[in-house]
């Protein structure tokens, strides 16, 4: 199956190329034509990184090892939510293993796997900026800070939903 | 020195206070940018910005004004500025609320810092993550641009500005400038050797000075009062570190948050006045001062600088508490000011489980690159792992000052020594209670700080 982006995004993305300067701009257009693939498809399969590569006129090995570099660029499926909770210190001390966990016990599974009906990624994530509102997760691309148990679980809830 | 302000922090909670009316209405904006442009010469904007001791808001502190005189023109490559905000460092808060509630005054800085340094384009390096940072700095820039501050001619001066959003994807190590530079590029973030450094060779192979978000966005302050001024409203200006900054409070105190005072604030101060205290009335045990790189503080060290010449001198025998957060001052307490927003913890926090905790950190973000810092910071967790599991050897532990020793100075980046130092520092502080663990008095299976990491 190939990849195309959409009109919406291919638009966006000629819109990306436009600021870098005109020799580099290729490549530098590969993160951000990488993020646009991703929000479309949720993942950057091969198919992804075939695209890229012929679009921006890259290596694909130049792609994918971009691909490989950066922890947000998921190189398998992920569910339709990811839920990110932050473990390091600051959140740590301010009860982020205590809001691991109840994620972890409601959605029945361990940070890295995804519920069986495909709605949710849990993962950890290292330091968001978000240390003075602590403990805190991500979901998608929102922030929730400053959370109680209860506060997790309205989240999950709503997630849990649709 | 307790002294609030609030220059940067004004439109902070106001309606809408992230839209060019405000900005203009509060906080005199653009007004900096305009007299820069239209009055001055990029040299004389140079030697103004050497008046404010403004000290890089990034973490290692080195003055901006300074910083951007290295810029020299180049017969054929362009300039660029680029601003760091990819705000990872473990404990760091504060570049985020500026994107989020003053993004304006990044805008404005931008334009100033392109003018003094010959450069046209300015990127804003922003984690991925931070999405509503993003799309207020875009906003910001549409309404700069729309106004005509932004683009051929700002304010009407024959000077082209354009300001990007470029963003990463996530890994730590892109803060390191010249990582994020090969990111900014579309590379793998993998910081490169220096020399050369990224005023001679940066981004696209041209002429780049590097910023911090928090320095460029306290330059149209700085500018606005006449640089001198701005570094004199810092207690410890005579020792260069002027002007007013943002200090995180983050941890076990009642106000966890961001609050901007002039430099001279002290730790205590940060935690007791501003942060609210301790959670639940208890003891301070300890503070990271500047982010996780940054050694550890116990809260009963004393200062030790009987040489007259150390810039902590007058606090010699002093609680390291009342020491002003300062980039000199704190350096000769042996550790940094870092990014200046400080993890407290309370009585009753396990050391040897926080350090576990930040050793995991750095083993999963380290590049790779450098055996030293690889397989050391692998080492470093792995002995982090045995000490809360009980299996730890006193050898092993001894062995925790070869390995942290043997990164230092053995790396492409500052990473390794942001790995390495607070190692040594929980170890060298906390000996006791890591002895503790290895002779089973102690044992971490219930430890709340113990998350594995990031999945
Ligand atoms: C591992 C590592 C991570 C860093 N992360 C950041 C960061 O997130 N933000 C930042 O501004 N500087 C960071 N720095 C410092 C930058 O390399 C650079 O010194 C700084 O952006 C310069 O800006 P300043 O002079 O205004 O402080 C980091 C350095 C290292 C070694
Ligand atoms: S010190 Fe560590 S992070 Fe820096 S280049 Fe070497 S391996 Fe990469
Ligand atoms: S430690 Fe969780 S946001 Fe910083």
């Amino acid at each position: 199956m190939t990849f195309a982006l959409t009109p919406e995004r291919e638009r966006e993305l000629v819109e990306i190329l436009a600021r870098y300067p005109t020799e580099h701009s290729k490549m530098a257009a590969c993160i951000p034509a990488l993020h646009l693939c991703q929000d479309q498809i949720g993942w950057c399969s091969d198919e992804v990184v075939t695209f890229v590569a012929s679009r921006l006129d890259l290596p694909a090995a130049h792609v994918k090892g971009v691909v490989t570099f950066y922890s947000l660029f998921n190189q398998r499926p992920v569910g339709k939510h990811q839920l990110w909770v932050c473990r390091t210190l600051p959140c740590a001390l301010r009860g982020a293993g205590e809001v691991l966990a109840h994620c972890e016990k409601r959605l029945g599974i361990k940070a890295g796997e995804t519920t069986a009906d495909g709605a949710i990624t849990l993962r950890t994530a290292e330091c968001l900026a978000s240390c003075s509102t602590a403990p805190m997760i991500q979901v998608d691309k929102v922030y929730h800070e400053n959370l109680s148990l209860p506060q997790v679980d309205t989240i999950l809830d709503r997630l849990q939903k649709g | 020195m307790l002294k609030q302000t609030n220059y940067l922090t004004k439109v902070y909670g106001l309606p809408d206070g992230w839209t060019l009316p405000v900005y203009e209405r509060e906080s005199h904006g653009y007004e900096a940018a305009r007299r820069a442009l239209t009055t001055m010469s990029p040299a004389d904007v140079v030697t103004e910005a050497k008046k404010a001791n403004l000290r890089g808001r990034g973490g290692a502190g080195f003055p901006m004004g300074v910083k951007w005189s290295f810029m020299k023109p180049h017969a054929k490559k362009p300039a660029y500025l680029v601003i760091n905000a990819d705000e990872g460092e473990p404990g760091t808060h504060k570049d985020r609320t500026l994107m989020e509630r003053n993004p304006h005054a990044v805008v404005e800085g931008c334009i100033i810092g392109c003018y003094a340094i010959g450069a046209h384009v300015a990127y804003i390096y922003v984690r991925d993550e931070l999405h509503l940072s993003k799309e207020r700095l875009w906003q910001a820039i549409r309404e700069a641009k729309e106004k005509g501050f932004l683009g051929q001619t700002p304010f009407g001066k024959d000077y082209a500005v354009d300001v990007f959003v470029h963003t990463g994807a996530g890994a730590y190590i892109c803060g390191e400038e010249t990582s994020m530079l090969n990111s900014l590029e579309g590379r793998r973030g993998e910081p490169r050797l220096k020399p050369p450094f990224p005023a001679q060779s940066g981004a696209f192979g041209c002429p780049t000075t590097v910023n911090n978000l928090e320095t460029i966005a306290a330059v149209p302050t700085a500018f606005l009062l006449g640089c001198e001024d701005f570094s004199k409203l810092s207690a410890i200006h005579t020792l260069n570190d002027g002007g007013v900054r943002l200090f995180g409070v983050n941890g076990h105190v009642n106000k966890p948050g961001v609050y901007e005072c002039a430099v001279g604030l002290t730790l205590r101060e940060l935690i007791y006045d501003l942060g609210g205290g301790i959670t639940g009335g208890k003891a301070l045990f300890a503070v990271i001062p500047g982010g996780s790189s940054t050694p550890v503080l116990r809260a009963e060290e004393t200062v030790n600088a009987p040489d007259e010449k150390s810039p902590a001198h007058p606090w010699h025998g002093k609680s390291v508490l009342d020491v002003p957060l300062g980039v000199d001052t704190f350096r000769s307490l042996g550790t940094m000011l870092g990014t200046c927003c400080a993890t407290v913890m309370a009585e009753g926090t396990d050391p040897v489980a926080a350090f576990h905790n930040l050793m995991q950190f750095y083993r999963h973000e380290s590049c790779g690159q450098c055996t030293p810092c690889r397989e050391g910071s692998g080492w470093l967790s792995r002995i982090a792992d045995k000490l809360l599991a009980g299996t730890c050897s006193m050898q092993e532990l001894d062995s925790l000052y070869d390995i942290a020793s043997n990164i230092m100075g053995n790396t492409i980046c500052a990473f390794g020594e942001g790995t390495a130092m607070p190692a040594l520092g929980f170890l060298k502080k906390f000996r006791g209670e890591f002895e503790a663990y290895v002779r089973g008095e102690r044992s971490g299976r219930d430890a709340r700080l113990n998350i594995g990491s990031a999945v």
